[in-house]
């Protein structure tokens, strides 16, 4: 993965909570066996209507947030299901970055794999981010992943945190599975002195199974 | 020290740690289907990577698997189930593939075939996996680049969550299930109250419960934003498991008894948060709204967002009421149904399909209502009709369908038309879940089946009361 440390670009608000991964991503389009194409989809049911038309009237097809890395956004962002495809589709959507008061966990776990920064502020911080918006020509934003400051419209500097190992893993480009693999000789002396009765399901017999 | 249920299952399972990192665990099962997998192998692919340990790998078909008898005509669905099938070839993986008769729901055949045991650690690239906590198994919903990360190394890195003890004080009255007692609690919690925890169910309701109750519950820890989900393991775990097909068998099933024992919260054990739901306050639960903490008693009506004091709270409502095209003060016994969906990993066990047929055996379902039986796997389909139960239902007039995810998430074939408004026994009411535009109302199976016979929710503890549709 490519290294992350910052992040500057155009500002889009989604002020709803518990924006679902069902949103982001609909169900339909999860049958592709790919990791990239899925950010024409992305919340492909509130951006569209029946007909396949733009709907004017939910937010991200606003043309002042046309292009926007960062996505700010009400509490429980990414609630629900496990889909990972959320996280590709913002990023293939362009988003680089979500603020947000906070995030489901597995769609904050999965965002952090991928590179695509989950922010969490304070709830009024977010609100204020918000306000501070140009709705009108659009704002531009800055999320320092190194310095771990937000810059928001008018240069206010906001600090958030961020996991550390995560941002770790971020900034260096770092590969999850490589780092675990260090881990070899642990792995392998867990497994040999696993108790015994834990687990084992015997393989099952070919004919049944394939 | 004094240890918590999780502490004890998660110690058992940390190969490393050190400050500031997250503990790298050892999953003993990983469970593995075919929509959240295909980018997993391929990523072990380019890399050159093996599966680890390919025999605590099992895999399914179960998401987009039709639930007709016959070939699948959609081509991307059939590209994914081909998928998962070469994979498995290639990684040495068991599958459960459709028509092998072991197949269903990842969350339901886990169990039934025994893999689901006390004190292992489970993922699975499915929210709903926090299910096989209730067996006292600490057991996640992970993301695809994590199913990789498992599949190469057979550990996860986790930061250690918060603990929570959810407290179901009190005997559940007659004719409140497991289904109302956590659509209750959410609704109590709100949506968001368990992210960042690992919660265990506690409290005399919880004792009561049988497993298949248990799973119901542990099943939508996710809905109320939990990481995981987790029940003390007892007699009534021991006794569902034994006989099994992956427990172990004669002196080891002593020994694992013995261990699993072991696996309950000391007392003066801490927890970061203690909540208390008092289930003999609770009556049959209907979700009004497009989540699952958007939720009121049967004997109620939908709420108004004028209501609300936190101003994205009523927008929040609004908007899900103009969605689920619904008023404010609408009694909810007055809410008629189009469809009638059984199934799902939260309610298409065995018990879940005895106790919707002892609903409608006799009856018959609404002339406006399409019903729909999904069970929850191939087994389950198998000794229901042993029982008997395919006959109650078709005789009402439902469907029997082949095992599978089916409606809950509408992946297959199996989906509302736009407008259509849905009695469902599945976990999540999110705008869309169940088809575009399709509007549902998550409830437990004996609710779905009343429904079903009248074509609008109504109180099943009144059932014998209540005037049926001839």
């Amino acid at each position: 993965m490519n290294p992350v440390r910052a992040i500057t670009g155009r500002v889009a608000i989604l002020d709803r909570a518990d924006v679902d991964t069902d949103q982001i991503i609909p169900k339909q389009f999860l049958k592709r066996i790919d990791r990239t194409g899925y950010g024409e989809f992305a919340f492909f049911d509130w951006r569209y209507d029946e007909h396949g038309a733009e709907r004017p009237e939910f937010e991200l097809n606003r043309p002042e947030f046309a292009g926007a890395r960062v996505l700010v956004a009400g509490r429980n962002f990414g609630c629900g299901s496990s889909r990972e495809h959320a996280a590709w589709a913002l990023q293939d959507y362009g988003f680089d970055a979500v603020v947000a008061p906070s995030f489901g966990d597995i769609f904050r776990t999965n965002a952090g794999k991928i590179g695509l920064l989950a922010v969490e502020l304070p709830p009024d911080e977010v609100a204020a981010l918000m306000e501070s918006v140009d709705l009108d020509t659009g704002s531009e934003v800055t999320v320092h992943l190194e310095r771990l400051v937000l810059v928001a419209p008018g240069g206010r500097e906001v600090p958030f945190e961020f996991d550390a190992s995560t941002r770790h893993r971020l900034l260096h480009g770092l590969d999850d599975i490589a780092l675990t693999l260090r881990h070899e000789e642990k792995i392998a002396r867990h497994e040999r002195a696993h108790h015994p009765h834990l687990p084992h399901p015997p393989a099952a017999e070919p004919a049944e199974t394939r | 020290m004094a240890a918590t249920l999780f502490e004890k299952v998660w110690a058992r399972h940390v190969i490393h740690e050190e400050p500031g990192e997250p503990a790298v665990l050892y999953v003993d099962l990983h469970l593995v289907h075919e929509v959240t997998s295909p980018q997993a192998f391929e990523g072990l692919r380019l890399a050159g990577r093996r599966v680890r340990r390919p025999e605590l790998t099992v895999a399914t078909m179960d998401h987009n698997v039709p639930t007709l008898p016959g070939p699948i005509t959609d081509e991307l669905a059939r590209a994914q189930l081909d998928a998962l099938r070469s994979n498995c070839e290639e990684f040495g993986i068991t599958l459960h593939a459709s028509g092998s008769g072991r197949e269903g729901i990842v969350h339901v055949i886990g169990p039934e075939l025994g893999l689901t045991q006390p004190g292992k650690l489970i993922v699975c690239g499915d929210s709903h996996t926090s299910t096989h906590g209730a067996f006292g198994a600490i057991a996640f919903g992970i993301g695809t680049s994590e199913v990789e990360h498992v599949l190469a190394t057979q550990t996860i890195p986790q930061q250690t969550p918060k603990t929570m003890l959810l407290e179901l004080a009190g005997e559940p009255p007659a004719g409140l299930t497991a289904k109302d007692v956590i659509l209750g609690a959410i609704g109590q919690v709100g949506v968001a109250g368990g992210v960042g925890h690992v919660v265990e169910y506690a409290g005399e309701a919880i004792r009561r419960f049988s497993m298949e109750e248990r799973m119901t519950i542990c099943n939508m820890s996710i809905e109320w934003g939990a990481r995981a989900g987790m029940v003390e393991p007892d007699e009534t775990t021991f006794a569902y498991l034994e006989g099994r097909e992956h427990v172990p068998a004669g002196d080891d099933w002593e020994r694992a008894v013995d261990d699993w024992r072991t696996l309950r919260s000391d007392p003066g054990a801490t927890y970061d948060s203690h909540v208390v739901v008092d289930v003999r306050e609770l009556v049959p639960q209907v979700t009004w709204g497009t989540n699952p903490g958007m939720v009121a008693p049967v004997t109620g009506s939908v709420p108004d967002p004028a209501s609300y004091v936190d101003p994205q709270d009523r927008a929040t409502a609004e908007r899900a009421l103009a969605y689920m095209d619904l008023r404010p003060g609408q009694r909810i016994e007055d809410i008629a149904i189009d469809r009638v969906f059984i199934g799902s990993c939260t309610n298409a066990r065995l018990e879940d399909l005895r106790a919707a047929a002892a609903i409608v055996a006799g009856r018959r379902v609404d002339p406006r209502v399409k019903a729909l039986v999904v069970p929850g796997s191939a087994s389950v389909r198998r000794r229901a009709e042993e029982e008997g139960l395919d006959r109650v239902f078709l005789d009402a007039g439902f469907e029997w369908r082949l095992a599978g995810c089916s409606m809950c998430l509408g992946m297959n074939p199996d989906i509302l038309e736009p407008g259509e408004r849905c009695a469902s026994t599945s976990n999540r009411n999110f705008e869309g879940r169940q088809g575009r535009g399709g509007r549902t109302h998550l409830v437990s199976p004996q609710m779905a089946a009343a429904a079903a016979l009248y074509g609008h929710f109504v109180d099943v503890r009144t059932l014998d009361d209540a005037p049926v549709a001839a």
